[in-house]
């Protein structure tokens, strides 16, 4: 497709501020809805955005998000400079969590947010180095 | 049954009222962790928990329920109660433990 028929949006996610994440998810939500995108297709994005950019404000240190919407679907960038994960693989398991008493109190720590943007996305990357950060790179066909 | 016929049947406080009061409340979701409620809550759902912060709001929102019940007389902290008047969702409050909560709205609802 024409490159120009591309949209592409930015999002900056704060460091530690509980009271603006879901913001990215909630503008983007609203777009795709104004788009006319399916009913189906914008519960998968906010689903996958909403604890990507979580994970960003609890486990990082916030980053930010690049959306490109594209006659295919939907690319997400999040992007962050935290801690980085260990072990992938095991941080992917439903269940697991290294979620602070403090943020488990907010409702946080089920260790289902990775399983679920797994789950509700057609492809998936996790780019990780350990004191560097972490790039999650997701695909949604709309 | 809809909002408005939920509101109307006085049995929970109405903290807030979104704007569609005609939604349909179409089933009942318990649970307090975000992300099992982010994935599991049914669209339309009545969405019963004790989980009162700004979090609340924003999966609320992002999974489209109908309207949340804040039970076991949980209040909103001051963050969640300041984005409430930018949310558009219907809260209720009351005294009720979770499980007398929701099985007042199933009966209603499916009566
Ligand atoms: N952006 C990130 N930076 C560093 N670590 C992360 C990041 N995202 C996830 N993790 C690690 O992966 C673990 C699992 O993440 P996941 O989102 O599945 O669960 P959670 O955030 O702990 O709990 P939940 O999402 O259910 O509230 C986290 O506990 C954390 O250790
Ligand atoms: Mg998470």
């Amino acid at each position: 497709m024409a490159a120009d028929n591309t949209i592409k949006l930015h999002y900056d996610v704060p460091n530690d501020d509980f009271t603006r994440a879901g913001e990215a998810s909630s503008d983007l939500k609203g777009k795709l809805k104004q788009m006319g995108i399916s009913p189906d297709a914008i519960r998968k994005v906010s689903i996958a955005l909403y604890e990507g950019e979580i994970n960003m404000v609890i486990h990082a240190n916030g980053g930010y998000i690049d959306a490109e919407i594209s006659e295919n679907g939907l690319k997400l960038v999040l992007c962050d400079t935290g801690p980085g994960i260990n072990d992938i693989v095991q941080a992917t398991q439903a269940g697991f969590s290294t979620a602070l008493e403090q943020t488990r109190m907010l409702g946080f720590g089920a260790g289902m947010g990775l399983p679920n943007m797994l789950q509700n996305t057609d492809d998936m990357i996790i780019d990780s180095i350990v004191g560097v950060g972490t790039t999650i790179t997701m695909f949604i066909k709309m | 049954m809809t909002i408005k016929e939920l509101i109307n049947a006085n049995i929970f406080n109405t903290l807030k009222e979104g704007s569609d009061l005609n939604r349909e409340i179409s089933g009942l979701f318990n649970c307090d962790l975000l992300s099992i409620a982010m994935s599991k809550a049914p669209t339309d759902c009545a969405w019963v928990t004790v989980m009162g912060n700004i979090n609340t709001l924003a999966v609320a929102t992002l999974a489209d329920v109908s309207c949340v019940i804040l039970a076991e007389g949980v209040f909103f902290d001051d963050a969640a109660t300041i984005r409430l008047d930018a949310t558009d969702i219907t809260v209720f409050t009351t005294e009720m433990p979770v499980f007398e909560a929701s099985l007042k709205v199933y009966e209603m609802i499916n009566a």
